[in-house]
């Protein structure tokens, strides 16, 4: 079972009536409540807390992709990627990732991903997202009902350039090119591993299985909500005749830990509180781009989404509904161990994809929750699967035993 | 009104064509924010002429959006359209989306286009009035600014929140759809060259625009009308982004003068 650490980097200053005042953490967020000095301190304490989880025995060290919003402060990931490669020597670099179908052309991302690469040693996972409709539509302006179709020919493109050994023309729809013939080339052979996060459309299924690379479900409801959408991604590698090999999949789930389950909830509340009522305050218009999702997606989801909470009412949660929800996995080491290895069995998944700095949470407190699930989480959990190869892990990473 | 489905490329493309009335043959190219379904004003306006009303691709039953990749695309695919469907001469009617598509098709065949109506079009960008991002509003949002009066009985019609869950599950999904593929051409800004084109448009031009039109601001009237030689611009009061559906006997009677001249 891997474990990996994964950094949102939330701007933690967003005034406490931000969602009662404010239009959208994302997209139009006001200019004028970003502070970079607030920022520099912040992007310095959440890099200690990545390169800490490195040290603590961690997989994996996560960061992605966002645009325009005080949500996740990394609008291009690579940057802190590349300061992780140096300061960091076991833990795979999880780009989580790169959002192919913004670059132009493409070929940015294979070369920058082969840097990475390179320079940590083959520790790379290449993330492919689509990005969220309010990164890819609204801030970077692409068109929905041609997204999905652009992200495609950006993802032939790169394997392309990755593999390919000589120089080749690439005449696609999106991007023409005479001349592709990158360098540096990837340190792993014939590439690093490709994971796709997903939001929950269902052709991405299909096309991950069928790709044979791992597919990671991004979600803030927790497990309990997510298994419909990974039943749906085991029941697509079942029809396709696919081994169930766990490591195929990925899930990001909510944690904290502390030395008690009342602990838990005294020392983070405030801080799951201001993500999931400021960091997660997207508005409506901008959360789904009429075409970002596909006809068939909407069609499978608007009936369920019609029954959902909707934002204001999950801004009144409290703690227990989050924590009973599984939308937030909280509590003493023991309870934490138990609700993860349900987790874990339930979706199926040799991936977990930890979320522990969370909204305003300071470094103490992120690398206090760090330092328990690294000693008393992990490695009680660290065995399940051991039946199964994981054949989706960098070649160069290996987690140091601390 | 009869409503029929016509092929177009050998079939690759079928588009939806609902007509009525005998006489001089009038296109009208509906708009992309209500669903594109044959209105009352049109029988009316159908008494002394042929009305013809396609669907755009991937609005309403019209297929082979997947067929196209940009608004040259679109244009030439109209350019077939009027082929098959024998419309050598004729009257345009235009609509928003639509009236930047009349536009458009006024430019590349002006001589098959004999007079030509754009009611609030789009397709122009002023960078002190921006439009506003039709996309990224709620469709109760957009309700609310689409309208002069969201509260009247003409826009009540068109309430996103109708109907019971199935209905409103319905409308969401036409909605979706439409927009999607309005946006396949416009996203995210409608500016896509109109403007290098207008001046080969030869056609008696109306611009018919709603007083209080919140979606393409009655500045663009008057832009369109300096770029369209010989056009003119007859505002309709108390009517925001769908006069004829707002104020009928005013905008339908600009319309009928005009085009009986």
């Amino acid at each position: 079972m891997r474990f990996h650490w994964f950094h949102l980097m939330p701007y933690q200053d967003l005034p406490p009536d931000f969602s009662e005042r404010y239009h959208s953490v994302w997209v139009d967020v006001p200019s004028r409540l970003f502070d970079p000095v607030a920022c520099h301190r912040m992007y310095h304490e959440y890099l200690d807390e990545l390169e800490a989880a490195d040290r603590l025995g961690f997989d994996g060290i996560c960061v992605n992709e966002h645009h325009q919003n005080a949500y996740g402060m990394m609008p291009s990931p690579n940057l802190m990627a590349s300061t992780l490669a140096r300061r960091t020597s076991h833990a795979a670099i999880v780009v989580m990732g790169n959002s192919i179908a913004l670059y132009n052309p493409p070929t940015r991302v294979a070369e920058e991903f082969a840097m990475l690469d390179v320079l940590s040693g083959g520790r790379l996972v290449a993330g492919f997202p689509v990005g969220t409709s309010m990164d890819s539509n609204y801030c970077y302006g692409q068109t929905p009902a041609t997204l999905r179709d652009k992200y495609d020919e950006a993802h032939d493109l790169i394997l392309q350039a990755w593999t390919r050994p000589e120089p080749f023309a690439f005449n696609g729809k999106y991007t023409q090119l005479r001349y592709v013939n990158i360098w540096p080339r990837p340190y792993q052979k014939p590439h690093p591993p490709i994971w796709v996060p997903g939001g929950g459309s269902i052709e991405t299924w299909e096309w991950v299985a069928r790709r044979n690379y791992v597919y990671s479900y991004l979600s803030y409801s927790g497990y309990k909500r997510g298994k419909r959408l990974m039943d749906g991604y085991w029941d697509t590698v079942d029809r396709l005749g696919i081994d169930h090999n766990p490591y195929r999949a990925g899930f990001a789930q909510v944690v904290v830990v502390a030395d008690s389950d009342n602990q838990a909830e005294a020392d983070y509340w405030e801080h799951v509180q201001y993500f999931y009522n400021k960091c997660l305050h997207v508005y409506p218009g901008f959360a789904d781009a009429p075409g970002y999702r596909t006809m068939r997606t909407l069609e499978a989801q608007l009936p369920s989404l019609s029954g959902s909470t909707p934002a204001p009412a999950r801004q009144a949660a409290t703690w227990r509904d989050l924590v009973d929800g599984g939308a937030v996995v909280a509590g003493s080491p023991a309870t934490v161990r138990d609700q993860l290895r349900e987790v874990i069995k339930t979706l199926h998944v040799g991936h977990l994809m930890v979320l522990i700095q969370i909204g305003n949470m300071p470094r103490e407190k992120a690398l206090r929750s760090t330092e328990l699930f690294a000693r008393e989480v992990l490695p009680a959990l660290r065995g399940m699967w051991s039946e199964w190869p994981d054949h989706w892990y960098p070649s160069g990473a290996q987690a140091v035993t601390p | 009104m009869s409503a029929r489905p016509v092929p177009i490329r050998d079939g690759l493309f079928s588009v939806e064509v609902a007509e009525s009335g005998t006489g001089r043959p009038t296109l009208y190219l509906h708009g992309e924010l209500l669903p594109p379904t044959w209105q009352p004003w049109m029988d009316g306006f159908a008494t002394d002429r042929r009305l013809i009303a396609p669907q755009h691709p991937g609005f309403g039953r019209s297929t082979g959006l997947e067929h196209l990749d940009d608004l040259l695309d679109l244009v030439v695919y109209y350019l077939d359209v009027l082929d098959v469907l024998d419309l050598d001469a004729f009257d345009l009617i235009g609509e928003s989306f639509g009236g930047m598509l009349a536009a458009e098709i006024a430019a590349f065949a002006p001589r098959r286009v004999r007079r030509l109506a754009l009611i609030a079009p789009i397709g122009l960008w002023i960078d002190g009035v921006p439009t506003p991002d039709v996309f990224g509003l709620p469709a109760s949002e957009l309700h609310q600014l689409a309208w002069s009066d969201p509260s009247s009985q003409a826009a009540r019609g068109f309430a996103p929140d109708l109907g019971d869950d199935a209905e409103r599950f319905r409308a969401t999904i036409e909605r979706t759809r439409s927009l999607m593929a309005a946006g396949k051409f416009v996203w995210p800004i409608a500016d896509k060259g109109l403007r290098k084109r207008l001046h080969r448009i030869t056609a008696p031009t109306l611009l018919l625009w709603g007083d209080r039109d919140q979606v393409v601001q009655p500045a663009y009237g008057r832009l369109f009308q300096g770029k369209i030689r010989g056009s003119e611009l007859v505002t309709v009061a108390n009517a925001g982004h769908f006069p004829l559906l707002e104020q009928p006997p005013e905008a339908v009677a600009a319309l009928r003068s005009f085009f009986d001249r």
